[in-house]
């Protein structure tokens, strides 16, 4: 019986993921240790999405604590918003030219733990041309974003592939399993389809961390909490043990 | 000297609280001397640890209570403020809602203890009412208490379950607007929703609690054989099969502690949100009044109620169907009050109960647990009859048990406690 | 159940044990809970160094800065101010700035880095409110003696321009001043140390 709630505990989260996750285009695992990756995210942010996206909830000097940036690097390269490094990130916008997008961009805080981590890397390689929209592009991660596809001047442009594969896809982004959609390049962008890969996994890595900046130390907190436990835990067996000889 | 001298012959400071206060009595009557049945097992733990998580949410919701903002406009991000600016404030916060999760799962197998061994029967019919009561509470504590993050799930369920009210036949639209205090989910709800999370629910809950430990050590704590061990007296009047309290079940629940920590601390410092299970995704959504999620469910804890509740699709003798829902979903929960007296059997525990009561059992088993995954689940006609089929077997369960204990074939009881070889 | 051969030594030990094991956690789980009345990062944030840009003081006048929730002001004393201070020093309870109510850096006889701009925190030392500023005079409401200072509305209390107070008022001590420097000639950093001194 012991074993079997063990188990089952230990079986719920993986089939929560199972269930609870509706299919991305693309997969994409996280890696908050690599710290070259987040400063690289963060300042990709700064540079690309911060002119319209606040990310409100994370200050300046938190996030140069975190990733490993020193004070006088992060007001000369990432800080265009605020002066004060306790500040919180807040986006280069004034509330009335975001009429143009027809509403506020959205704070960008919380949306890797709203969304799931996949979501946001998808999203942000989904961008394909379509005519009539307002921007001239659309989302597969997100059908009919109102956001322009800001690094498409890096990515390139793109086009879904037509026909009922295209349809299907379509679909796919709904509920589906998750496999890669197919898309026919148009125009080359500054950089190659592996670079670009890597600067959206920079980003969505930054983005992970600043949607639970003590994620990394939870982590390590609680390898050691749990090791004083099973201490804890041992000692009270022993003891548990010594009285109970006396029970027959 | 003292006017009336205390029984228990102690002396300086301690008699001196004896000779005016019944401390020597209390620790003596509830637990040094304080005999429980010696056989106790696995499912024993329950009890005590839901008395932990009980401790574990107040305090910490003390302590969230002292930076979190009852505020519409200011609640969602004050939770992030304790989750980022305030020291130690994640920490402090995943315990509260691992805890709450933590809670329905202890106390889920505490009560399933009860149905293993009869533990409602006669005379522990009021520790079962008690406990009921607790169940309720905690269940109208947890509601409360997931509305205020003000993220899109505590909004939208919220919703969801204040309009349940609105099914009542003639009273209920006007019920739903008192009950907000607004003509939508607004700031005056999470308002009075934090008042009675934190203030009133928590003295009621904690009032039960002592009410249920009180009547446990008036009339003892039953056993997995289910039979009294009161009826078998050594000459100075101890049960011969009971053990006292402290030392041999404090040593024994301090162990039991530390196993549940280890897994708690796991949840909390490696998978707080449970894949979402203990802290659903779109709640880190700030609430949205125009904007409901694309799929909403409740907390797990509350799915199989829910797929109850959305089971029921047809009006049945002139009564909507919704009302319905919402007597299925409160009878789900009144009928367990009843149980001391649904129970025929002639034997308390599992242990020396017939072949129909363990199936009987077993289909309340899995049509539970099959509930719960259904509520989870987007309804389609399929998932729909299997929560229909559920929800007949959870209720017939109950309504039949007068009947199939009644001619269910049992073994005897044995005379004494049994105790597993090499304990 | 029997109490034979029980051994009464492992038994205290393996009790003592847990125990102390038991109280070591308690310990570190107790930390999270009082460290969490420690300022937030919020309130740190807010707390944070204030740059005050001062070009646009005149001779004679006064500004208020807000640092850490409280005002810190900023006067532009006249050479005449100065010259003044001096002179009222036998009315005073700490002319010589004995107490530590100043950073090192500012325990002279003008009680500021700079002798034309006194930096201090605006509230009484009494009991906290803000006097108001008085540099006229003679006044004869202040003092015989008076040569422009300030006076505390609450309970009378008396300081000169340097924020040192009199005798026979109720404020114990001379006003604080916060640590700071001057980044340029008229920017102030208040908050901060100068970049070659301790904390005060």
């Amino acid at each position: 019986m012991k074993h079997l709630l063990i188990a089952l505990a230990l079986a719920l989260p993986g089939m929560a993921m199972a269930a609870g996750g509706g299919g991305t285009a693309y997969k994409f695992d996280p890696d908050l240790g690599n710290e070259p990756s987040l400063q690289r995210g963060a300042a990709a942010f700064m540079n690309y999405c911060s002119g319209c996206h606040s990310m409100g909830l994370l200050r300046y000097n938190r996030l140069a604590a975190d990733l490993g940036i020193p004070e006088d690097l992060l007001q000369e390269n990432l800080m265009f918003t605020s002066d004060k490094v306790g500040a919180q990130i807040n986006s280069a916008m004034i509330p009335a030219s975001a009429k143009w997008f027809g509403k506020q961009p959205p704070d960008l805080t919380l949306t890797a733990r709203a969304r799931g981590d996949d979501w946001v890397y998808s999203f942000l390689k989904t961008f394909y041309v379509e005519e009539g929209r307002p921007n001239g592009v659309n989302n597969l991660t997100l059908p009919g974003a109102s956001m322009p596809h800001v690094l498409g001047g890096l990515q390139g442009w793109q086009k879904l592939k037509p026909a009922e594969e295209g349809e299907e896809h379509a679909e796919a982004g709904g509920h589906g399993a998750s496999h890669a959609p197919e898309f026919e390049v148009l125009e080359e962008g500054v950089l190659s389809a592996k670079e670009y890969d890597g600067l959206v996994a920079d980003i969505t890595n930054f983005m992970v961390y600043a949607a639970e900046p003590v994620k990394i130390k939870r982590k390590e907190i609680g390898t050691l909490v749990i090791l004083y436990l099973m201490l804890f835990t041992f000692v009270a067996y022993l003891l548990k043990r010594e009285f109970w000889k006396d029970v027959h | 000297m003292p006017i009336v001298p205390n029984p228990y012959k102690t002396t300086g400071f301690l008699g001196w609280i004896d000779d005016r206060f019944p401390l020597t009595k209390m620790w003596k009557d509830h637990v040094a001397e304080y005999y429980a049945p010696k056989n106790f097992n696995f499912w024993y733990f329950f009890g005590s640890l839901a008395l932990l998580v009980l401790v574990n949410q107040l305090l910490t919701g003390i302590w969230l209570a002292m930076f979190f903002k009852p505020d519409a406009a200011l609640a969602f991000e004050s939770v992030e403020y304790i989750m980022r600016d305030v020291e130690w404030g994640w920490l402090i916060r995943y315990m509260h809602s691992t805890g709450a999760s933590a809670f329905f799962v202890v106390v889920f197998l505490h009560m399933y203890r009860g149905l293993l061994y009869g533990s409602y029967r006669q005379p522990r019919e009021l520790i079962w009412i008690f406990g009921c009561l607790i169940f309720l509470v905690l269940m109208a504590e947890a509601f409360m208490g997931y509305v205020l993050p003000w993220g899109q799930m505590s909004y939208w369920g919220a919703q969801v379950i204040i309009s349940l009210f609105g099914a009542i036949p003639v009273v209920g639209e006007d019920l739903v607007t008192w009950i907000r205090g607004d003509f939508f989910i607004a700031d005056a709800t999470i308002n009075r929703f934090f008042s009675l999370h934190v203030v009133a629910l928590p003295f009621v809950l904690v009032g039960l609690v002592i009410a249920h430990l009180l009547a446990l050590h008036e009339v003892g704590s039953n056993n997995p054989d289910g039979v009294e061990i009161k009826k078998h007296k050594d000459e100075n009047g101890i049960p011969k099969d009971g053990i006292a309290f402290h030392p041999y079940y404090t040593v024994k629940d301090i162990f039991g502690t530390g196993v549940f920590l280890i897994l708690f601390a796991f949840v909390i410092f490696f998978i707080p949100d449970f894949g979402g299970y203990f802290l659903e995704k779109p709640n880190f959504e700030p609430a949205n009044p125009m904007v409901t999620p694309e799929h909403i469910a409740p907390v797990w804890y509350f799915t199989p109620q829910y797929a109850m509740l959305r089971a029921i699709t047809v009006d049945l003798f002139g009564v909507p169907a919704k009302l319905w829902g919402v007597i299925v979903l409160g009878g789900s929960v009144v009928i367990l009050f009843f149980l001391p007296w649904l129970d025929k059997s002639p034997v308390k525990s599992i242990r020396y109960k017939g072949p129909i009561f363990k199936i009987a059992l077993a289909l309340f088993t899995v049509s539970f647990v099959v509930l719960g995954y259904l509520g989870t689940q987007p309804p389609t006609p399929g998932k729909t009859l299997l929560a229909q089929i559920g929800t007949a077997i959870y209720f017939g369960f109950f309504f039949l048990m007068p009947f199939y204990t009644k001619i269910d074939k049992t073994k005897p009881e044995p005379d004494r406690v049994t105790m597993k070889e090499g304990h | 159940m029997s109490n034979e051969g029980v051994d009464v030594g492992k038994r205290r030990f393996l009790t003592a044990a847990t125990t102390v094991v038991g109280g070591v956690g308690a310990g570190f789980a107790a930390w999270p809970f009082l460290s969490s009345w420690q300022p937030s990062a919020r309130a740190k944030a807010a707390g944070a160094p204030v740059v005050a840009d001062i070009s646009e003081l005149e001779e004679g006048a006064l500004v208020i800065f807000e640092w850490r929730g409280k005002p810190v002001w900023v006067i532009r004393r006249s050479p005449e101010m100065v010259e003044n201070l001096p002179a009222v020093e036998g009315d005073l309870r700490d002319p010589q700035s004995e107490k530590d109510q100043q950073p090192e850096y500012a325990r002279n006889e003008v009680r500021s880095i700079r002798k034309d701009v006194m930096v201090m925190i605006g509230s009484c030392t009494h009991l906290g409110c803000s006097p108001s500023f008085r540099p006229d005079y003679p006044a004869e409401d202040m003092d015989p003696n008076w040569k422009g200072g300030f006076f505390c509305p609450c309970h009378g209390s008396k300081f000169d321009l340097a924020g040192r107070v009199y005798k026979g008022v109720p404020a114990p001590t001379n006003l604080v001043v916060p640590p700071y420097h001057f980044e340029s000639d008229n920017v102030i950093v208040i908050g901060e140390d100068p970049a070659n001194e301790g904390v005060a």
